[in-house]
């Protein structure tokens, strides 16, 4: 296929460069610098998809951002996306898209039978049609819409591609690189100032690209070029094509999406396919210009209907005809630059203009140029089903209610001005309370709430010399007050051909006796019908109005309907538009991909992963690894074809009955000096602390200020004013943040400091019946027996020629020790206790023996002290100082915390001595009782006890102190079990606790 | 994102802190009786107020200070920061 509609020697692509791609199957060519939507219309193509509800046909509207109906599902180099904008995406090289929204094909499509059934899909159908009958919904409702329904498809794929997120900073962020953008980040760069300018599509210059003006003897385009490349060469400048400052936040912080290779077959080498940039300017600059809105008539969404900018930029870019029998339909002189445009390259139009009898230096140039203006005339209906072929035209009286005779005129598109909507997402979006401007009938923005300031068409300048003096100026002033500079650059002369005011006409009347749908969204088919039935059902607030009608969302967001929604609102209410009010401009302002926003955090990358000295053992000695919170820990180490259980048991029952050796590198360790370290002791756990010896450790409980359990471990007097506190893995962040609180905010007069040492020391928990011995033969040279090192007592000592830290303290409930070593050592400390251990039948084992160990000795952790229980439900509150005060406590007298029959911890047998108990199963009196059946309490943890060699598991229970002894059944619905139990005591090994001292 | 200027560091971004809730509620001392409601007030009772409130922020990503931000609830408005040995006026 020939590109037909493209003109010679005209546009800003690369002819020398021809690219072929594949659209719905069918290849097409096209050039470097296309978008996918020019070169497919250089080939004549106009039919690119059906609409959202009634599968109508759609075409081209835009040629940005804004547009409503091009949406394409993308294939490249293997992947796919979906609700990808024909406009915007820049062709390459083998590029291939399908249409979306239709089915099976985009010529024959079933869906479009809702076309001649609307009458039964109006406003507000998805809430009507589908909510009753209730058992519809998933048989016939959902797999209708689903099929028939929805724009694209998502990829099931993991994206290979790299995402990457930039922080920046500077003193200007300017978002639009047209004249207004180009002007205020020259006058500032200039003056010194770091200056991010952002530009949304490829090429720089925005509407540079398509007028006819002079800027000091240089056309538009040229003055735009001139400046970037010297920009460019800035160092304190930062210039941006394809990046889109979607969101303006909190405290000046914006957020832009940078484009990198989506206009490439595929991403080079090591380079990200998009980046997200967070920017916090000291000053923002929007420049984003303004949207051209459609007027509304008759069957206004038929492919070959757009608006009139868009035909001239597919002209002055692309060197491309949206048609070759051209008619503009105009309010105001922005049609007649683009029929001015097509006569010159040899194509005829004919204007229609809703005025009277304007007079400007354009109109005039457009009637010496010979084209044929219809003075007030509009286009009634356009006719043609997938392109456009005729139009309905009609003479119009001057109060814009009668129309005349209907005139039939051939033409291939329609090229629709309806005025100027100013871009005020962004400022919107900062807080920016806009008003109303009646001479333009837009909204623009009003008093600034954060540094922002909107210059140009964005503000509702419409003239160049205005614009560019205005932005001179501002770019100069912001970046004085920032940089203390005064270096003020020339101002340009500016040539350009002055307009006449605009008809505030914007939907045209119904002719009699005809009843074509008007539309006023086009990616939602929203019709003036729909809104007129919304408001007829009482629907007031234009935010309801949207919701109920979908008005103004989805991909495009209403960009070139809610202005024209607005408009029929306050009419048929008869209220004036700013009594009506927008809706919120919301973040995003373009619809910003999930791999952006996620960046490089993906998969493993989610999160650091934490690893102890002696991981590189674990590894290569077949350790099975587990998350713990960031931390990598081995979960057993794995003998041959073991399991899990197996292993863990394996692991375990050495630990009873030889010695084992656990990495505890993970604990959270404080380092706590100063003279009233004691005193802070003291008032964070619930035990006497002023009191212990240097040399000795003790097990320690803190609450929260509610009573609740905060966190458990054990605290070393290392000297007189020096402790080494221990807390779990997980809470290990917020102890400390804990501690500096009180100390920093609450008692700012103890004299005390705190510190993580958690990764300065690597640990490694001894435990078993032959811990003691082995103990020896690492440090022949201290006295370990259980007089020189008791149970809770500490010592220094010397593991060949590596200063140590020994602790007695246990875990596992066996005779064992602690033993820390500077990190780097840590590695060598774990090669010897193994190395010395093999005559002890050492092994290592992993979190799940570990659990095994302390379930069934009946120490508590982190599944019972989940942030809930208090220290009584926990069987903790012999650790309750009577005689001190300390964090927490005034909270433990509350009523439920008192109760009779308050929960507590007890341990759980199957009868039958055989069936696991799942986690989190339910404790039931009655495993027959209707439901909701009574819950006594849940299983906390559960493991199979080695010492018995059953299952074992700790639960907290309603009235636990009562419980021991009772029959009950624990329930787990999950896992479709019932199993008689027996509640005994939550010490189920070593109820006295005389291994540890032995 | 918030922008807040860490009496100790300067101008951070707001992933570097974490919120610690209102800066005016005050431990009662400890040793000292209190009623249930002074307790509970202490505890749990907060005015979840909507404009300029006084809150803590410890600069967890940085110096660890904790901090005292007085902000705006609706507008994110930040007014003045202190230190946490510096009384709110
Ligand atoms: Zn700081």
């Amino acid at each position: 296929m020939t590109q037909s509609f493209r003109l010679e020697n005209v546009g800003l692509i690369n002819r020398n460069k021809k690219l072929s791609f594949k659209f719905n199957g069918k290849v097409y060519y096209g050039y470097e610098g296309d978008t996918l939507a020019s070169a497919l219309i250089a080939n004549g193509v106009h039919l690119v998809g059906r609409s959202f509800k009634y599968h109508r046909p759609r075409g081209f509207f835009g040629a940005g951002v804004d547009e409503p109906y091009a949406i394409v599902q993308l294939y490249r180099n293997g992947e796919t996306e979906p609700n990808i904008k024909a406009t915007e995406q820049e062709l390459f090289e083998g590029l291939e898209a399908t249409s979306v929204n239709c089915w099976p094909s985009v010529n024959f499509d079933i869906g479009a039978i809702n076309n001649f059934l609307k009458i039964f899909l109006p406003a507000g159908f998805y809430y009507k049609t589908f909510m009753w009958p209730k058992s519809f919904w998933f048989k016939v409702y959902e797999p209708f819409i689903r099929k028939a329904a929805g724009l694209g498809v998502a990829s099931t794929k993991h994206d290979k591609e790299r995402y990457e997120h930039k922080y920046e900073y500077c003193d200007l962020l300017i978002t639009g690189s047209g004249p207004s953008g180009l002007a205020s980040a020259y006058a500032a760069a200039k003056n010194g100032a770091r200056v991010i300018l952002a530009e949304d599509k490829s090429r720089f210059g925005g509407t540079l690209l398509t007028s006819e003006v002079n800027i000091g003897n240089q056309s538009g385009k040229e003055w735009a070029e001139s400046l970037i490349s010297e920009l460019k060469e800035m160092p304190n400048v930062t210039v941006k094509n394809r990046s889109q400052v979607f969101g303006y936040y909190d405290h000046n912080m914006l957020v832009m999406s940078e484009r990198i290779s989506d206009h490439l077959p595929k991403t080079k080498k090591f380079h990200p396919k998009q980046r997200l940039w967070y920017i916090r300017a000291k000053e923002v600059l929007i420049s984003s210009g303004s949207i051209e809105r459609p007027i509304v008539f008759g069957n206004n969404d038929t492919p070959g209907v757009m608006l009139s900018s868009a035909a001239k930029e597919y002209l002055k870019v692309y060197g491309v005809l949206v048609g070759k029998n051209p008619l503009i339909f105009t309010n105001n002189d922005s049609g007649y630059e683009t029929a001015i445009e097509f006569q010159k390259n040899g194509v005829n139009p004919i204007i229609l203009d809703t005025r009277k009898d304007p007079k400007s230096e354009i109109v005039d140039e457009a009637k010496n140029l010979g084209i044929n203006i219809k003075f007030s005339y509009v286009v009634v209906a356009a006719q043609g089903y997938k392109k456009v072929k005729s139009a309905d035209i009609a003479k119009i009286s001057e109060d814009k209610e009668q129309l005349g005779a209907i005139e039939n005129i051939k033409c291939d598109c329609i090229c629709v001005s309806g005025f100027w909507t100013p871009t005020i997402h962004l400022a919107s979006q900062s807080g920016n309370k806009t008003k109303f401007k009646e001479d333009i009938d837009a909204f623009v923005p009003g008093t600034s709430k954060q540094n922002e300031t909107t210059l140009g068409a964005a503000n509702g300048t419409y003239t160049l010399e205005e614009t560019l003096k205005n932005s001179f100026e501002a770019g100069y002033k912001l970046s004085k007050e920032i940089t203390k500079n005064d270096n003020k650059i020339s101002f340009p002369n500016v040539i350009e051909k002055k307009s006449t005011v605009h008809d505030k006409f914007w939907c045209v009347p119904l002719p009699k006796g005809k009843n074509y749908k008007r539309f006023l969204d086009f990616q939602n088919d929203v019709a003036v019908s729909d809104i007129e039935i919304a408001l007829k059902e009482g629907y007031r607030s234009i935010e309801h109005v949207k919701r109920y009608t979908t008005l103004g969302m989805a991909t495009d967001q209403g960009k070139t309907s809610n202005l024209n929604g607005l408009q029929l609102v306050s009419k048929i209410e008869n209220k004036v538009v700013p009594a009506v009010g927008h809706t919120t401009f919301r973040p995003p302002y373009t619809p910003v991909s999930i791999g952006a926003i996620v960046g490089r955090e993906v998969g493993k990358h989610s999160k650091p992963t934490r690893k102890s000295p002696m991981h590189s053992w674990h590894e290569k000695n077949n350790a099975v690894f587990v998350d713990a919170g960031v931390w990598l820990r081995p979960r057993y180490y794995k003998q041959g074809n073991e399991s899990l259980f197996e292993g863990s048991k394996r692991e375990a029952k050495n630990v009873r009955t030889n010695v084992g050796v656990c990495d505890v590198t993970t604990l959270g360790k404080i380092d706590i000096k100063g003279p009233d370290a004691a005193e802070l002791l003291n008032r964070v756990y619930t035990n006497a602390w002023l009191k212990l010896p240097v040399g000795k450790a003790r097990y320690g409980v803190m609450l929260r200020e509610d009573g609740i359990v905060m966190d458990d471990g054990t605290t070393t007097r290392i000297s007189e004013n020096h402790y080494h506190m221990t807390t779990t893995t997980a809470q290990a962040a917020n102890v400390l943040s804990h501690l500096e609180y009180y100390l920093q905010l609450v008692w700012p007069e103890l004299n005390v400091n705190v510190v993580s040492t958690t990764e300065q020391w690597a640990g490694a928990a001894i435990a078993g019946p032959k811990s003691r011995e082995l103990l020896q033969k690492l440090f022949p040279k201290s006295d370990v027996s259980n007089e020189g090192l008791p149970f809770m007592g500490y010592m220094e000592g010397d593991l060949f020629g590596v200063k140590a830290r020994i602790f007695r303290i246990s875990f596992s409930g066996e005779l064992a020790y602690e033993v820390n070593v500077e990190s780097d050592n840590g590695y060598f400390m774990w090669e010897k206790i193994m190395e010395v251990g093999q005559e002890f039948k050492i092994q290592p084992y992993g979190t799940e023996a570990l659990s095994t160990l302390r379930i069934e000795m009946g120490h508590v952790a982190g599944s019972e002290l989940d942030g809930r229980t208090i220290p009584y439900d926990n069987s903790l509150e012999g650790l309750l100082s009577k005689k001190k005060d300390f964090i927490g406590k005034r909270s433990l007298n509350r009523k439920a915390f008192t109760a009779e029959d308050r929960q507590k911890v007890v341990g759980v047998v199957p009868l039958d001595k055989k069936t696991s108990i799942p986690e989190g199963s339910h404790l039931v009196k009655d495993s027959n009782a209707p439901l909701p059946n009574p819950k006594l309490g849940y299983i906390s943890a559960s493991c199979w006890s080695v010492e018995y060699d059953n299952p074992f598991s700790l639960a907290i229970v309603k009235d636990g102190k009562n419980m021991i002894g009772k029959k009950l059944f624990v329930m787990s619905p999950l896992k479709n079990k019932v199993i008689p139990v027996e509640i005994v005591s939550s010490h189920y090994v070593d109820p006295k606790g005389e291994r540890v001292r032995s | 994102m918030l922008y807040i200027k860490c009496p100790h560091c300067g101008w951070r971004s707001q992933n570097e802190f974490s919120y610690g809730g209102d800066a005016t509620v005050k431990r009662p001392k400890l040793g000292k009786e209190v009623t249930d409601q002074e307790w509970d007030d202490f505890v749990y009772n907060r005015k979840s107020l909507r404009g300029k409130h006084w809150e803590l922020w410890q600069h967890l990503s940085g110096c660890r200070q904790w901090i005292k931000v007085e902000r705006d609830t609706a507008t994110h408005e930040i007014f003045k920061t202190l230190k946490a040995s510096e009384e709110i006026s």
